[in-house]
């Protein structure tokens, strides 16, 4: 079980509260926590990341364990915390306002 | 209060009277303002989708329902919403928790959000680069939906105008989306530019005698018309004089803002562009200047009586780098003579430190006997005048700024 946090709006889409979990067959990487989350929340397909090419949308960033993943590869594994639900992957949006 | 006369029909000898229903988009959510055929007293319901920005939502003239929403955001995309049940309930109409999001042949399956550029062999065009702000090519890059026009006769058919210009249809009640390539690929498109809004295609019109003809407008391309149903567009800019462009009679380049008709004479249109008023009597083929005694021919909203084809609308904006109305004044202005003979409307509306502005899609008329006319500013105002204009009143005053005016009149 894997542990994901989304922002406020995608909550609100997604119908959900802060954090939803999903399962990942397979290696845990960032695609395959994103493909089980869309697959989840086909609402949310889109908003993460592109329909087709799945590049990540450029006000958004990714978390995990305190550190920003947003430029690694989508294929690189994700560390023992997240694959094992200790720690959330976090979709983190940019900070709009001041 | 607002003034105005309660409409009815009959339905098995018992008069039933009709209802008011205005579909206000606004940068942080949606708002649906609900009146009796006496437009006196509303109801205001939402936001809904708050904190999203609400580029425009609209009824099906067939379902009135049926209500389609364009909801976006600069983090997160396009989103596409759908009532079914007049704006009580709402929900995205692609895919499913738990569908397979592929074909078994790889092919992505519908997704409401999806909207991809036709570059197929099949239309053997280059649909690939326009003109950006330096005068350098750019490639066509997805934004937002502007505009989604429902089909008059089909509640499953919608039209939808995005940024970078181009036009989709959905027939599948907004499951899935598909470019109509014709319109970038007759072969001006790299001669489009954005405005300082986006390159956005923000008006359609469909003909109501003949549903293969449509009419759509472009900033800053244009307006073009199809006689095909969308297969194939030509520009309709013959007439039109842009001083701020190198060619100020150009085939294409004219920012457009916005285009009306009346549903009984399709072949007149009017036109509110950058600067100047215009009107074509043989379907785009030809416009010549309305403007009159305008105090300021700029401006975005343009709209027709819903009885009086002659009647129509315009709220003038001082330039386009003062994005407000001349003097501090909040005025509409009317011409009964379809344009040239102008009339100020000033009851009701601030006449002093007014300074919003009204975008290109927030105005529109009801249909009730005594026709009703609404329209939605940046300060948060929506409004509405139950008398063609005589006399106004704000339905609201404090939303965020309003991006959209929709009306439906509900049998």
């Amino acid at each position: 079980m894997i542990r994901v946090t989304l922002p406020y709006h995608l909550r609100t889409l997604a119908g959900t509260g802060a954090e939803v979990t999903v399962d990942v067959d397979g290696p845990v990487t960032r695609a395959s926590v994103l493909d089980a989350l869309e697959t989840a929340y086909p609402m949310l397909r889109g908003t993460i990341r592109d329909h087709d090419t799945k590049e990540r949308r450029p006000f958004l960033r990714f978390f995990v364990c305190g550190e920003d993943v947003s430029l690694a590869s989508p294929e690189d594994p994700l560390p023992e915390e997240i694959a094992s639900g200790r720690e959330p992957f976090m979709v983190i949006g940019a900070i709009a306002g001041g | 209060m607002i003034r105005g006369s309660a409409s009815s029909h009959i339905i098995g000898g018992v008069p039933k009277l009709k209802k008011i229903r205005v579909l206000a988009g606004t940068r942080k959510g949606a708002f649906i303002l609900t009146s009796d055929a006496g437009r006196k007293n509303w109801t205001v319901d939402g936001p809904y989708f708050g904190g999203w920005e609400i580029y425009h939502m609209k009824g099906s003239p067939v379902d009135p329902d049926r209500i389609y929403v364009s909801q976006t955001s600069g983090w997160f995309g396009q989103i596409i919403q759908r009532s079914d049940d007049g704006g009580k309930t709402w929900s995205q109409p692609g895919l499913k928790p738990g569908e397979p999001t592929t074909t078994p042949d790889g092919m992505p399956m519908g997704e409401s959000n999806r909207f991809v550029y036709d570059t197929s062999p099949k239309t053997g065009k280059p649909l690939t680069t326009h003109q950006w702000y330096d005068g350098t090519q750019h490639p066509w890059e997805f934004k937002r939906v502007w505009h989604l026009e429902p089909s008059p006769v089909d509640p499953d058919t919608v039209f939808a105008g995005v940024e970078d210009a181009a036009l989709f249809r959905t027939t599948d009640g907004g499951r899935s989306w598909h470019e109509l390539a014709g319109l970038r690929g007759h072969g001006t498109g790299s001669k489009w530019m954005p405005g300082a809004g986006g390159m956005g295609a923000h008006t359609i019109l469909i003909d109501p005698k003949n549903p293969k003809r449509m009419y759509i407008a472009i900033s800053a391309a244009g307006a073009f018309r199809t006689d095909d149903g969308g297969g194939s567009w030509k520009p309709i800019n013959q007439g039109l004089k842009s001083q701020y462009i190198p060619d100020p009679a150009a085939e294409v380049g004219h920012c457009v803002h916005r285009i009306a008709m009346h549903p009984s004479r399709p072949d007149v249109l009017f036109m509110q562009k950058h600067w100047d008023v215009m009107r074509s009597d043989n379907a785009g083929e030809m416009w010549h200047e309305v403007s009159g005694n305008l105090p300021s021919d700029f401006g975005f909203v343009v709209d027709v009586h819903a009885h009086e084809p002659e009647t129509i609308y315009v709220v003038p904006i001082k330039s386009d780098s003062e994005h407000y109305p001349p003097d501090g004044k909040l005025r509409v202005y009317r011409s009964r003579k379809g344009g040239n003979e102008w009339e100020a409307l000033t009851k009701g509306l601030p006449q002093k430190d007014c300074y919003v502005d009204i975008l290109r899609d927030a105005m529109a008329v009801d249909t009730l006997d005594e026709c009703g006319v609404y329209f939605g500013t940046t300060g948060g105002q929506v409004y509405a005048s139950a008398d063609s204009g005589d006399s106004w009143e704000p339905i609201v005053r404090d939303l965020p700024a309003v991006l959209s005016v929709e009306v439906q009149t509900i049998p």
